[in-house]
């Protein structure tokens, strides 16, 4: 169930409450989110839209510790993570969020198999059960024949592939992702929506997704609007309150 | 170690680029120790001197001799326990090229004031037993094949005319900066022969009771011949080697320089190897710390990267110093002594992996401090 009236409790997977973000550029302050409250239980597919400017992929980051908001709070499984420390922050990262780039952001000079195993490098995990994660993880998104590629050897669907693999090798909290379409043609994109789908029905996994096409939208539960800081209207979909 | 593919593969990123900041340590390291061996070449006989041994030279200068007299006079001033003197030749073997010092020697005093050099004892029997008889050392009858009962032919310069020896013995040394390049005989061999200066040596050597009042004794003798017609000026033998050197300028000096140069010039090359290794590759880092790769790891990255190269390029470097090494004095006899001694191959490795430190740390920091959210929108 999604809220964005500030009705939801603090039992929410993701809960928000009078969010704010400020930049100062120049000598002018630009009011980017402006007191957003919501509420995103687990399960929920959500997918943010708006115009370029409006404060998606700020609002993403903020959610996935990457940036830190300028006055509310922010709590994920009961983290209240505004006010963690840097380094804390960073482990907090490493254990509830994948992160899923426009431009798949895997590092060329690591096979697919090494650029799966980066977040459980950080685990305790022995190797051999690092390496069972990784192959569960590729044969998830179909590439278990593509372990030993590098990123120049997939096609662009194959290394966003690769980079949901990495997402989900660690069994985050939640995915965040940040137009995971947008460098794709429609089938690729298509075929790539097609998997996140999966992570959510199959795998009950909670997705947080950033969008400017309508198509990719529409798989989504629900949809979000956000214009100049503030999400307006009412949420569309079949998951609302 | 689970870390290690990532450090490698980011190396071998830019293979070209890699290479070449290996081969400039391995260049600088190599040059390095070359500097190490000339230096210690040209210092060896101060590192190695005896600390009870005293060397009197004639106050005018070194090559004026002093009297044989003295050699009683000297045993009869407190505080000297054995003396003993020698001459230096000259001379030429085949060609000028073939430096090597020749002394004509004290063969009563001369093992017992020099135990660094050993001799077998039945060598020394037929050297002492032959008055044209030789003792060479170690290196210098490598350098020219000779053996026990070959016949030298060597052209006087100072002393003229052509003087032949006879091989009886080899000594070595027992330390290995030890010089092993020089040439004994009969200092009466060449009392006997030379046609001037008879009755004169070129210096004494003297041993004391106790190394901690050689200055004071070094008085004494001074005093003991003052305003006679051969004045002497008496130096601790480390003193005296060290005055040695520094006729030849300041080498200390020179190699310093060279070094700091080297080294200034290879921390710029890390620096910027890493600087551009950093920058090219801003989202990757932002990405790791999107990942939850902590700021420290992605320092800590960088900073391997760069002792990585130093290490690799400094240890071959060194060891191919160590190499060149090994084949010998490629002087002919100028550097006697061209040794290049662990502690330095240690010490080269670490400047080197100081220098990886110096030249990684700042692009490590600002790697450290980058934003993911600025990062990740440049990409």
């Amino acid at each position: 169930m999604v809220r964005v009236d500030g009705s939801g409790s603090s039992e929410s997977l993701v809960h928000v409450r009078g969010l704010d973000k400020t930049y100062a550029r120049g000598g002018e302050v630009i009011h980017v989110l402006k007191g957003l409250n919501l509420d995103i239980d687990s399960g929920d597919f959500v997918a943010f839209m708006g115009p370029s400017g409006s404060g998606k992929t700020t609002l993403l980051n903020l959610l996935g510790g990457l940036d830190v908001p300028s006055a509310g709070t922010i709590s994920v499984a009961g983290d209240e993570i505004t006010h963690m420390s840097a380094s804390k922050l960073t482990a907090w990262r490493a254990r509830h969020v994948g992160f899923i780039f426009q431009m798949y952001n895997l590092i060329p000079v690591l096979t697919a198999f090494q650029n799966v195993e980066l977040p459980l490098l950080l685990t305790k995990l022995s190797k051999s059960d690092r390496r069972r994660h990784v192959e569960t993880a590729l044969e998830v998104v179909g590439l278990a024949d593509r372990m030993k590629h590098y990123p120049r050897q997939l096609s662009g669907g194959q290394e966003q592939r690769v980079a949901i693999a990495r997402a989900i090798v660690s069994d985050p909290t939640f995915l965040l992702c940040d137009e995971p379409t947008g460098d794709l043609d429609r089938k690729a994109a298509d075929e790539i929506m097609d998997l996140v789908g999966r992570l959510v029905n199959e795998f009950g996994k909670t997705v947080l997704m950033v969008t400017h096409d309508p198509a990719v939208a529409q798989r989504a539960q629900v949809t979000l609007r956000l214009e100049k800081g503030s999400l307006v209207g009412a949420p569309e979909g079949a998951s609302v309150a | 170690m689970k870390f290690l593919p990532l450090v490698i593969a980011n190396l071998f990123r830019k293979k070209i680029r890699t290479t070449l900041t290996i081969g400039s340590f391995t260049v600088a390291l190599f040059l390095f120790g070359l500097l190490v061996i000339v230096r210690g070449a040209f210092s060896q006989g101060v590192d190695i001197a005896g600390a009870d041994r005293l060397v009197i030279i004639n106050k005018t200068s070194l090559i004026q001799p002093l009297p044989l007299s003295y050699r009683d006079r000297l045993l009869r001033i407190p505080g000297i326990k054995q003396v003993t003197f020698q001459n230096w030749f000259g001379g030429v073997y085949q060609d000028e090229k073939n430096f090597f010092p020749q002394f004509a020697i004290d063969i009563d005093n001369q093992r017992a004031m020099y135990p660094e050099f050993v001799v077998a004892e039945d060598q020394w029997k037929a050297f002492v037993a032959d008055r044209q008889g030789t003792i060479v050392g170690k290196s210098l009858a490598d350098r020219f094949g000779w053996k026990v009962g070959d016949r030298i032919p060597i052209k006087g310069t100072i002393y003229t005319g052509q003087w032949e020896f006879n091989v009886r013995g080899i000594y070595n040394g027992t330390r290995a900066q030890d010089d092993t390049t020089q040439f004994w005989f009969h200092w009466d061999f060449l009392e006997e022969r030379r046609a001037f200066g008879k009755g004169d040596v070129g210096w004494y050597v003297v041993r004391v009771n106790n190394p901690d009042q050689s200055v004071q004794v070094a008085k004494s003798i001074d005093a003991e011949f003052a305003n006679s017609p051969f004045e002497t000026k008496t130096d601790t033998e480390k003193a005296f080697a060290a005055s040695f050197v520094k006729q030849m300028g300041n080498i200390e000096f020179l190699i310093l320089t060279v070094g700091s140069v080297v080294f200034f010039t290879l921390l710029l090359v890390t620096g910027n190897t890493m600087a551009i290794a950093v920058r090219e590759r801003i989202g990757e880092l932002a990405v790791l710390k999107a990942l939850g790769f902590s700021n420290r790891f992605v320092l800590l990255l960088v900073m391997m990267e760069s002792l990585i190269l130093a290490f690799v390029g400094g240890g071959l470097g060194m060891l191919l110093a160590k190499l060149f090494s090994l084949h010998g004095d490629p002087t002919n006899g100028i550097l006697p002594y061209f040794y290049l001694p662990p502690l330095a191959i240690a010490s080269g490795v670490g400047t080197a992996l100081l220098v990886g430190v110096a030249g990684g740390i700042l692009p490590a920091i600002s790697a450290m401090r980058l934003r993911v959210v600025d990062a990740i929108r440049r990409v």
